[in-house]
């Protein structure tokens, strides 16, 4: 590693930390409707959606009601983008004439798209159409963004209110965070992007000869404005199939460190913003300070593992399988922060990470997407471990377990392990069934525990609402689409709806007044516990399989066996 | 607190009881409410029935039997702890209703008198009782007034007083009339008593679960399920390595060693503590003769975060008492002391015992024979307002000795044609703005002094509520005084708030308030007027010297009657959850090393080198003997823990009145940290003595 890397590095947190507070304040005005300096520019916008979809928006409803509303509007999304993928070919905008996408390969892809997760079992410029990518995918990638905020809004307003049913309104979180804080920053994003050279067109494929005299298809498209809100909106799925290894995704140095800056930027934010409206600023800091310690770790482990080399290699960086224009440093960075982020591009190919950096991967997606996470589903997978942090230690100060104020019951707890096991269940249970069956076990490229990691890492992926691939595994199979698809379901609304009830539960309370005889969590001692609370409960759930998958072949590869 | 309630945690007879019952709660129907130990049990069951079908087919396995004899071993354990909770809980009650059983009663049928055993009375039945009975079952004094020996329950040997109407009218069974008779009607039904209820609390098959154990029971069922899911796809992870490595499937793991190793994860040590934790903790209020009706009220006392204080008794002595002379101008301390001590002689109130003893203490005046002085006692009365002394003989050598309130001794004075100094009404406003009573001495037509009166708070109470300030806990002092007088003896106890002039409708609303904005209050109170109060508050302590609609109202009986107790109470409150809650912590952070045993003695034979060690084994940290001795040794160890820990379950881990976070921290050193070392030196200790042996 580089001096000059590690100036990135650094420049890379300290913008981080630097832009938190500022988006974060933004994002408050934005949430709690005080006036805000896009509100003379953009309320037109927001009103005519009122209007044009009947809604009132004083009108304010129950925890039932708020989360039927959601999954309604993610079902008629997926059904969207489903039957349009079916029937692409009938469409416009299809110059490079791609078919008619399976149906179970739809299946997944529209599920993925809709569930924030962004899993692709497809390559883009083979399969998918410019119609299909802008109108069915980019939809999906801002208001699968806006869907993960609208719960995380929810949550807090069930424990910032008291005696009440009333959770907010759907519809009018939805659109607020669409129209005020994605688009925006999206399309001054994709601006940025095309000025570094990103592409934007809807020419049809060109053919082109290359320098040893062969003729190569090079694919175009409208690819900048659906790379920004798919870095922003931890999307993650690219317009191409090498994703942000591809140089018309990413082309420079620049929109390398811009696009991994975009992964963190609003889930950072919204520990400021979630402090601010919880009443405790500094509670939002102990909840970033929780997520970058942990995401700082990673990063260490990873890089330690990339470049201290191996028996084969020698004392060599690992740079099999690494975009060569952006090194190992800029690769860690990226697949560290795009795993703890729920964001699923990547800028290299997880496949060929050393074991160790690739589990670092994997327990930052089995850990429930929780380090920064997904744009409002980070957060509020983290108040699940809180709550839970909350009530196993909680009770050492010798009081029922309060969080804000709030106590935390049987029903909370019992909400809170729904949303903690149900996406455990699903990674060792279908990895599990992966891993013993002849539809699973045929997709493998690589054999030996390095195949073992890449199941793992798939239905890892798929239930923490990732995207990223380890690659080295076919996953556009029946069984892969239609299992990694049930996967990226349950591990999105098996924690949404658990959310919701907790926020209904909570919204109901009284709350209890700070005093000397609160559990604190505003302090290090309380970062401490949450982060051992973490790895200990996901670590637990985990270590079995991580052993007999990475942990086994960093082993094996220290004695100089590869697979 | 009676020391004679305080059972050694080694007592025989406990014990012994305790062995049996562990067998005994084997019966599956008891288990499955303790969902971790049921899932032992399972286990244990199901490496029985592979050790016995080996047999039969002639493959005798000695460590699928050692494992499954520690599992055996591991649900006896859990059982233990819960049997012994309950033998000490029963313990404690067993004496306080040792003389009820075969109590007769004369029960009264019309105008005639039938003997009924005590068992048989119902709720509206009238008893009568005459010295020497023993009151039947708890009730309510309708008619007469006796004397009552209530230390079977309370432990305190002096009679009480009990008394139709008023605030003495409730009385409890099992106690005795010792003087006079009474009509007793009976408040409860047979086998709900209070202290029945309060032996079902502490028998755990009748026990229900309290809110707090629920939601903790909740939590355990919950890891339970993810462990068991990480222990059942483990094979399949296994077969695919075993595959993979070119090795055949009849290496997989086999059931017992799967067994082994989820029973190892599961939270057993905290599942199989949890009711002697409950259990100890009612124990805990029995001896500190607190009576609770539910197992929610004392969770709820670990949560109140408001304590409503009656000044009388609770924060002062109860009776105010002189601290101070105070002489007028030109008059020696000494002749106004010698004065006050003539005035109060025959004075038999506490406050005129009061300035005898303050007498006596400060001036060695010692007490004189009145008849001697030729002295007329002249009492207190509500026209004069005053008290004193006619000393000497004959009309005109008469001195009159009087003290009273100021204005009583101004017009005494002046229609003596003697003169009132300014002086002597500046000193009485002083005391009074600080809290005191001021009594004026006048000896004829002179005023020689102000005795001051005060509230003299508990020692050590400003103390406790500093102690409870450091909690969290918010005092406020309850008193009929005025405002003045009340804030100064708020400032010197040290409360945090205080109501002067309060009216039980005052607490009522009070208590409202403080919940409406999130507070947990608690309260202690007697009085039938009490009683809306005593229920409004989420914890009541009604003094069983109270009537019984307060005992009805309130959620904790306490039998001494001492308003401090309810500081106690809520620490027994607090000191439960916080056993909870280490202890869970400890349980969980135990399986760290209980994987590093596990996991490389099981992945041992995955891409084997040639000396049969595969890469896995280098996790064993430990450096455990053999596969087969550290899977053995794991097991024994989460067994034995068990054991090891009932005293903590039944004593509570230690208790000290100190801020949240000083709290958290130490508990997470001891039972977090400890949690994740103290195992990796166990296991390794097993293991060294299971090689040793073998």
């Amino acid at each position: 590693m580089t001096i000059l890397e590690l100036i990135q590095v650094i420049l890379f947190f300290a913008l981080l930390i630097g832009l938190t507070p500022i988006l974060g304040n933004f994002l408050y005005k934005v949430f709690i409707a005080r006036k805000h300096f896009l509100y003379p520019a953009l309320g037109w916008l927001e009103r005519l959606t009122y209007k044009a979809g009947g809604i009132n928006p004083d009108e304010e409803s129950n925890w039932r009601t708020y989360a039927f509303g959601l999954l309604l509007f993610n079902f008629i999304g997926f059904l969207f983008l489903f039957v349009m993928q079916l029937l692409q070919s009938h469409l416009p905008l299809n110059p490079a004439h791609v078919r008619d996408v399976s149906w179970h390969s739809a299946f997944n892809t529209a599920v993925s798209f809709m569930t924030n997760t962004n899993w692709q079992g497809y390559s883009g410029e083979t399969t998918m159409s410019y119609l299909v990518q802008m109108i069915g995918l980019t939809v999906q990638n801002f208001v699968s963004a806006a869907t993960g905020i609208a719960v995380l809004l929810a949550l807090i307003r069930g424990l910032t209110r008291k005696t009440t049913e009333q959770l907010g309104n759907f519809w009018v979180d939805l659109t607020r965070s669409t129209i005020y804080v994605l688009l925006p920053l999206a399309i001054l994003f994709s601006i940025v992007l095309t000025g570094q050279g990103v592409i934007q067109n809807f020419h049809s494929y060109q053919t082109v000869q290359t320098l040893t005299g062969k003729t190569q298809e090079i694919p175009m498209g409208p690819a900048a404005s659906q790379i920004a809100i798919k870095q922003l909106g931890t999307n993650g799925g690219g317009f191409f199939n090498a994703n942000s290894a591809h140089p018309f995704e990413n082309p420079t140095p620049f929109s390398n460190f811009l696009e991994m800056f975009a992964i963190l930027l609003i889930p950072a934010s919204l520990t400021f913003t979630y402090g601010k409206m919880t009443g405790s600023v500094r509670h939002g800091w102990t909840i970033f300070t929780a997520m970058f310690i942990l995401l700082l770790a990673g990063l260490c482990v990873s890089l330690y593992a990339e470049y201290h080399g191996n028996p084969i290699f020698g004392n060599h960086a690992l740079m099999e399988g690494k975009e060569t224009r952006f090194g190992i440093t800029n690769s860690i960075l990226w697949s560290t922060s795009t795993t703890a982020a729920s964001n699923g591009s990547v800028n290299a190919m997880h496949d060929s990470l050393s074991p160790l950096a690739g589990m670092v991967a994997m327990v930052n997606l089995m850990l429930g997407e929780v380090i920064f996470g997904g744009v409002g589903a980070g957060l509020y997978g983290m108040v699940i471990f809180i709550i839970l942090t909350v009530f196993i230690a909680g009770l050492m100060v010798g009081r029922t377990p309060e969080y804000l104020g709030k106590k935390i019951e049987a029903f909370e707890v019992q909400m809170t392990l729904i949303a903690i096991l149900l996406p455990s269940i699903v990674i060792l249970v279908f990895t599990a069934w992966a891993s013993v069956s002849a539809p699973g076990l045929a997709s493998l490229n690589n054999n030996g525990p390095h195949g073992f990691s890449e199941i793992l890492y798939a239905f890892g992926s798929a239930a923490g609402n990732n995207g990223s691939a380890f690659a080295g595994l076919n996953a556009n199979t029946v069984f892969y689409n239609l299992a990694l698809g049930t996967a990226m379901l349950i591990g999105r609304f098996g924690v949404i709806l658990p959310v919701m009830a907790v926020a209904g539960s909570l919204a109901r309370k009284k709350s209890t007044p700070v005093s000397s005889g609160t559990f604190r969590t505003d302090n290090w001692l309380f970062i401490a516990l949450l982060i051992g609370i973490i790895l200990i409960v996901g670590g637990l759930t985990f270590f079995p399989a991580l052993a007999l998958g990475p942990i086994i072949e960093h082993l094996l590869l220290m004695n100089g066996i590869t697979f | 607190m009676s020391s004679k309630k305080n059972i050694s945690l080694f007592n025989k007879k406990i014990l012994i009881q305790a062995l049996k019952e562990s067998f005994y709660k084997i019966n599956p129907l008891q288990l499955i409410k303790n969902p971790v130990i049921f899932i032992v049990a399972i286990g244990a069951m199901l490496t029985t029935v592979i050790v016995l079908t080996g047999l039969l087919h002639g493959n005798y396995s000695s460590f699928n039997l050692q494992i499954a004899i520690w599992l055996w071993f591991t649900v006896l354990f859990a059982n233990f702890s819960e049997a012994v909770a309950e033998g000490r809980g029963k313990a404690q009650a067993d004496s306080l209703r040792k003389n009820r059983t075969q109590t007769q009663a004369r029960k009264r049928q019309g105008n005639k008198e039938v003997l009924v055993y005590a068992t048989d009375l119902k709720k509206g039945d009238v008893v009568y009782c005459t010295a020497g009975d023993i009151i039947p079952s708890d009730g309510e004094v309708i008619e007469g007034i006796a004397s009552v020996d209530e230390s079977a329950i309370t432990g305190e040997s002096a009679p009480v007083i009990r008394e139709s109407g008023g605030d003495r009218s409730a009385v409890t069974g099992g106690t005795k009339v010792i003087s006079d008779s009474i009509l007793i009607r009976i408040t409860s039904e047979p086998g709900d008593t209070f202290i029945d209820r309060m032996i079902a609390l502490v028998e755990s098959a009748k026990r229900q679960k309290t809110p707090n154990e629920i939601a903790l029971s909740i939590l355990l069922s919950g890891l339970s399920i993810v462990f068991l899911l990480a222990v059942v796809t483990l094979p399949a992870f296994f077969g695919y390595n075993l595959n993979a490595s070119g090795q055949p499937s009849s290496q997989n793991l086999s059931l017992p060693v799967l067994i082994a190793l989820l029973v190892c994860l599961i939270p057993t040590t905290i599942g199989g503590l949890l009711s002697a934790i409950g259990i100890s903790g009612m124990d805990r209020l029995l001896q500190r003769n607190v009576i609770a009706t539910s197992g929610r009220a004392i969770e709820a006392a670990g949560d109140v975060d408001v304590l409503l204080l009656d000044k009388t008794g609770t924060i002062t002595l109860g009776n105010r008492m002189a601290t101070d002379f105070i002489p007028a101008e030109g008059i020696s301390i000494e002749e106004l002391a010698d004065a006050a001590q003539l005035s109060s002689l025959s004075d038999e109130t506490p406050e005129g015992r009061s300035i005898v003893v303050l007498a006596k203490e400060k001036f060695n005046l010692r007490g004189r024979d009145v008849h001697q002085l030729n002295a007329l006692f002249i009492p207190f009365t509500a026209q004069t307002r005053m008290s004193g002394v006619d000393i000497g003989s004959g009309q005109d050598s008469i001195h009159q000795i009087r003290k009273g309130s100021a204005d009583a001794i101004r017009s005494f004075v002046q229609n003596n044609n003697g003169f009132y100094p300014q002086k002597v009404q500046d000193v009485v406003a002083d005391i009074s703005r600080q809290g005191g009573t001021p009594l004026v001495v006048a000896a004829d037509n002179k005023v020689l002094g102000v005795i001051c009166l005060k509230d003299i708070v508990k020692g050590g109470i400003k103390q406790r509520f500093a102690e409870l300030r450091k909690m969290g806990i918010r005092t406020i002092m309850i008193t009929g005084d005025n405002s003045l007088t009340a804030a100064a003896i708020a400032a010197e106890a040290g409360v945090d708030d205080f109501m002067a002039e309060a009216k039980p409708e005052d607490k009522l609303r009070r208590i409202r308030e403080e919940q409406a904005n999130g507070h947990l209050v608690g309260m202690i109170g007697d009085g039938t007027n009490d009683a809306p109060a005593l229920a409004q508050a989420d914890i009541g302590i009604a003094m069983n010297t109270g009537t019984q609609a307060a005992r009805e109202a309130g959620n904790m009986v306490d039998l001494d009657s001492n308003p401090t107790k309810l500081i106690e109470v809520v620490e027994v409150g607090k000191q439960l959850l916080m056993t909870r809650g280490a202890l869970t912590t400890f349980s969980i952070a135990n399986d760290v090393a209980k994987y590093f045993a596990i996991i490389p003695a099981i992945a041992i034979v995955l891409y084997a080198g040639k000396n049969g060690a595969g890469p896995l084994s280098l996790l064993n940290v430990m450096n455990l003997g053999s596969p087969q001795s550290a899977i053995l040794s794991a097991v024994i160890f989460n067994a034995v823990i068990i054991v090891l820990l009932i005293p903590l379950a039944l004593k509570g881990v230690q208790y000290r009145p100190v801020s949240a976070t000083s709290a958290l921290t130490r508990n997470l050193l001891i039972y977090g940290l400890g949690g994740i070392i103290a195992p990796f030196f166990g296991i390794k200790i097993i293991d060294l003595l299971i090689n040793l042996v073998s």
